[in-house]
């Protein structure tokens, strides 16, 4: 039951953050008139920082490159339209005042996420196996009897390093979760990769 | 709470405490004057005694890994749940609270589902979107910018070069200096090959390092797990970010595949894990597949801006029961997740999909004729693919290749680059691709494509000859067309996130351009003949290209999956034109009949067969006459059925004859002369119960009995005490007589959801039929091999 009221507040604490981050900027929005050649006047991109009602071609061309009475039948030719970059930023109130985009935080956010997982994954293929070799040597290499996975060794190091330091139940814990995590991913490699069962 | 039982009456109060042991284990109150109904499991009449709410032995009831989930036990379970959170509900404020929440609960979970995945949707577009430009160039600005924003406000780009601005650089021009030139041309190739290789690589290793199930698609096996299959593991959390990290970097490598499917996973993971919040949902296996069904829905809704589409699309293609209860939930959850993604806006301009058009030019009744052509195309392409696909997946299967997943990705991907790069139109990604062919060509637009010649005076756009660059632009695109045909057969199905809508559309899209332009041609040259005299003059604006690429889209799409309505309202979603609901339903018909004339399957079927997962297909009808006892097990050499009698036979008896052989259940009969059903106990459930008898209850030993009935019988004061377990068995098995058809026996199997069903013969016990043996009756049946299916 608890959880539901938690629940609630995070989402309403959400939408709060959501509804500033969808306050514009005046830098993301715009229109955009594009022009074909007319006459001897060629193609042209016109983009100005205009609202909605002022997005044509009146408001936007500047400075128009057809006289008076050509205006019209030039504007005609013009499609203009408002666009929005839908970037978002967030203002820190401190000072200097950070503006952070909306869109640089998820790729930013993405990177690291990426960076740390490969960071993981080279420490669980190369740097475990040396940590346990410098600190036990081969003899204590228990093997399990499942089976001859190169992964194995990992799962026991850990089991051996956590013995010998007397560290608390909650590294503990997280010990068994991370082995017993270990174990269910080769389960999982060795039905997808090695015997095609699943996922051919 | 220990009640004393009738039977404690005559024995020591020691093991007065042990008599109500299995009561304790299902919260069971015995009466005193043994008037008392004991519970079996299926749920209980009107005097109902249990406590549902109240956990019983963590693991009973639960499922082993790649096995079929009991539906008709976990439906009652959630009734007997729901009556008694009822019931209860009259007696205090907070009960009442309690009930109002657990019918909210529902809700909630499908808002939070929603949510979650409209942001993981909108982070995977937007990271999408940069990475793929990453490939060509860099932003002097920021380098987190893509190649749109960077040139957001820049005032440099001209009419004919409106992608150019000078803050954004290429490759050749950060590393060399120069823009033009065949020395910038092979170093843009080359650093092009270099990041497909690179993403490729990266996404590839991290599948196979941190969660291997976040391979392919998705769909295949999530199909399965609604039908009842449990695959653990398939959509957890590190599923869930390794799915997301390897599909962005999939998407962006340049290979040949889409994202539509592995959302689908992505939406239905995330449905998973918030089920873990609600006990309602964490602990009943068929209620959290309601939410899956729904979270299928998100996934296409997320994937295409298509809320409606969406719910079609988990009702035709990925559910197996979808009561009315979950169609209204998955639009509501569907709903949610397309306004939070249009609250992101990826792609600015609040659309929602890469290419959403919006022409509304009107199209004549003889276009009917090329549009059921695009049609045979799309099924024929369906058929083919699908063929192809196969037999490169079972050689990956069986042959040395699926050895090397890391090199095949890495060859294809090489490929892929090298070969993708100097076409213009397979340069760029599959989104942008199709956009580009279904928007119709406007004075403004300055690619090949619209390179029509200006024959009349006033600059209309209707009724042009081609120009050279529309001439350059078709042979590319028919290259392009060859190219994607054959990059998506070997591309599917890789070791990578991949899902196949995005280029079977793309291939349709190009197809049906191709045609679309031809037609306009043929008009051109030929307004006075019989075919366009009518309707199609000289100046008129009668032919567009980009509808019949649309429809072509469609077809493509359509032969692939055999997808029908849920693909028509998609494509009309996306497109915002119902007056092409015509046209797309032609051709999806007829690319639905050209591609059943070759096979019944759609692709994910089909994947589902090369894996022999236990999958019974609801829409295929049993044909045959054979009768119950021709399926069942034992056969006529085998031995006879592994039975329990409902008592006599000893802990040590049981736990030998469950050694011994390796079935997943066993009925239990009156005795062994009689074999009068009494009803049916799982093997796990059996396993777990002894188990913790022997460790938590004293005096159970090998020798102690094991007894099934309500009222134990008299033992020998010197006899070890009994080991109850009637609450663990299923007091109402499903029974057929050999004679029933198998047609009906199917038809059970399907309807209810189960996994095995008893057979009996004058009313009594002779075999058992289980769900693994129907599918292999069918596969005989259909002269392939029954040795395929591989899971009970």
């Amino acid at each position: 039951m608890k959880w539901v009221f938690f629940l609630e507040a995070l989402l309403l604490a959400c939408f709060v953050l959501l509804s500033q981050v969808t306050a514009k900027n005046s830098e993301d929005i715009r229109c955009k008139c594009i022009c074909p050649p007319y006459r001897e006047v060629e193609g042209q991109i016109y983009k100005q920082n205009v609202s909605l009602k002022d997005c044509n071609c009146l408001h936007v061309v500047d400075p128009m490159p057809v006289d008076g009475k050509d205006v019209e039948a030039y504007c005609l030719r013009c499609e203009c339209k408002y666009e929005e970059r839908s970037s978002g930023t967030i203002k820190e109130t401190s000072n200097p005042t950070v503006i952070v985009s909306y869109f640089q935080f998820t790729i930013i956010m993405y990177l690291s996420i990426l960076g740390l997982l490969l960071l993981y994954m080279v420490y669980l293929t190369l740097l475990e196996p040396m940590l346990k070799r410098r600190l036990f040597g081969h003899s204590q290499l228990i093997q399990s009897d499942d089976d001859v996975g190169d992964q194995q060794p990992f799962a026991n190091a850990h089991n051996v390093l956590s013995r010998s330091h007397s560290r608390s139940n909650v590294l503990n814990k997280v010990e068994h979760a991370q082995q017993r995590w270990r174990r269910q991913v080769q389960e999982q490699r060795k039905s997808v990769f090695d015997r095609h069962v699943v996922l051919s | 709470m220990v009640h004393v039982s009738e039977q404690c009456l005559n024995v020591t109060s020691l093991l007065c405490l042990k008599c109500t042991f299995c009561s304790l284990l299902s919260g069971v109150y015995e009466e005193s004057n043994g008037t008392s109904r004991t519970a079996g499991m299926n749920g209980n009449g009107p005097s109902r005694l249990v406590d549902p709410l109240e956990d019983p032995l963590p693991g009973v009831g639960t499922y082993e890994d790649f096995n079929t989930i009991d539906w008709v036990r976990e439906k009652s379970k959630d009734r007997d749940r729901h009556r008694e959170i009822t019931n209860k509900s009259r007696q205090s404020t907070v009960a009442l609270l309690h009930s109002i929440s657990d019918a909210f609960s529902g809700w909630l979970l499908m808002l939070l589902v929603g949510l979650m995945s409209g942001a993981l949707a909108g982070g995977i577009d937007i990271s999408a979107h940069w990475m793929t430009d990453v490939k060509g160039g860099l932003c002097l600005r920021g380098f987190w910018f893509n190649h749109e924003h960077c040139c957001w406000l820049s005032n440099e780009t001209t009419f004919q070069e409106r992608d150019r601005c000078p803050q954004w650089q290429s490759w050749a021009e950060l590393i060399t200096g120069k823009s033009e030139g065949p020395f910038a041309y092979i170093m843009n190739y080359l650093m092009y090959i270099f990041w497909a290789l690179m993403f490729s690589f990266l996404a590839v290793i991290l599948v196979r390092a941190f969660a291997p199930y976040a391979c392919g698609s998705g769909i295949p096996e999530i199909k399965t797990i609604l039908s009842g299959f449990i695959i653990r593991g398939y959509l957890g959390k590190w599923t869930l970010i390794i799915k997301t990290i390897t599909l962005v970097l999939a998407v962006s490598s340049g290979l040949s595949l889409g994202k539509e499917g592995p959302l689908v996973h992505v939406a239905c993971c995330c449905a998973n894990i918030l089920c873990h919040l609600f006990t309602k949902y964490r602990k009943n296996e068929a209620k959290r597949r309601e939410v899956l069904s729904a979270a299928a829905a998100v996934g296409v809704s997320v994937a295409f801006g298509a809320p409606i589409g969406g719910v079609l699309f988990s009702l035709e293609e990925v559910s197996y029961y979808f009561p009315l209860k979950t169609l209204w939930r998955s639009f509501f959850a569907a709903l949610v997740a397309a306004f939070t993604l249009r609250s992101i806006n990826p792609f600015g301009n609040s659309r929602l999909v890469l290419f959403y058009v919006e022409f509304h030019t009107p199209w004549h009744l003889v276009e009917l004729a090329p549009f059921i052509l695009l049609g045979i195309f799309g099924g024929l392409w369906g058929a083919l693919f699908i063929k192809a696909n196969i037999a490169w997946c079972r050689l990956r299967k069986t042959t040395c290749l699926g050895h090397y997943p890391v090199i095949e990705v890495l060859v294809v991907a090489a490929l892929t680059a090298l070969l993708a790069y100097p076409n213009s139109y397979t340069r760029m990604s599959g989104s942008e691709l199709i956009s580009e062919l279904f928007n119709d060509c406007s004075l403004l637009d300055s690619s090949q494509l619209c390179g029509y010649k200006q024959v009349s005076v006033d600059n209309s756009l209707a009724d042009r000859p081609a120009g050279p660059g529309l001439y350059t632009a078709l042979w590319q695109l028919a290259l392009a067309l060859v190219f994607k045909m054959m990059i998506t057969v070997i591309t599917f199905g890789m070791k990578v996130p991949s899902g196949l809508f995005i280029p079977s559309m793309a291939v349709g899209a190009i197809a049906g351009r191709l045609l679309g332009v031809g037609m306009e041609q043929l008009a051109y040259y030929n307004h006075d003949s019989v075919i366009f005299k009518g309707w199609c003059s000289q100046g008129a604006d009668c032919i567009t290209p980009g509808l019949y690429a649309m429809v072509g889209a469609a077809a493509c799409l359509g032969g692939v999956t055999r997808m029908t309505v849920s693909l028509v309202v998609i494509m009309f979603e996306l497109t915002g034109g119902l007056e092409y609901i015509v046209p797309l339903m032609a051709a999806t018909m007829t690319s639905k009949w050209v591609a059943d004339a070759f096979g019944r399957e759609g692709i994910y079927e089909a994947h589902i067969r090369l894996n022999g997962y236990p999958f019974l297909e609801p829409k295929e009808e049993f044909e045959h006459s054979s009768l119950a006892v021709d399926v069942m097990r034992p056969r006529r050499m085998d031995p006879a059925l592994a039975v329990l009698t409902q008592e006599g036979m000893t802990v040590g008896e049981v736990e030998s004859l469950v050694e011994s052989t390796h079935f997943s259940g066993f009925p239990v009969v009156v005795s062994s002369e009689s074999q009068r059903l009494v009803g049916f106990v799982l093997r796990r459930d059996l396993l777990i119960s002894i188990d913790n008898a022997r460790k938590r209850q004293d005096g159970i030993v090998s020798a102690s009995q094991v007894v099934f009935t309500e009222h134990t019988p008299l033992l020998p004061p010197d006899a070890p005490p009994p080991l109850r377990l009637r609450c663990i068995m299923d007091l109402s098995p499903f029974t057929v007589t050999d004679h029933t058809p198998m047609d009906i026996t199917v038809d059970i199997f399907r309807k209810l959801g189960l996994r095995q069903c008893l057979v009996t013969h004058n009313g009594r016990l002779l075999g058992i039929i289980t769900k693994k043996d129907i599918l292999k009756h069918m596969a005989q049946m259909a002269n392939r091999d029954p040795d395929s299916i591989l899971f009970n």
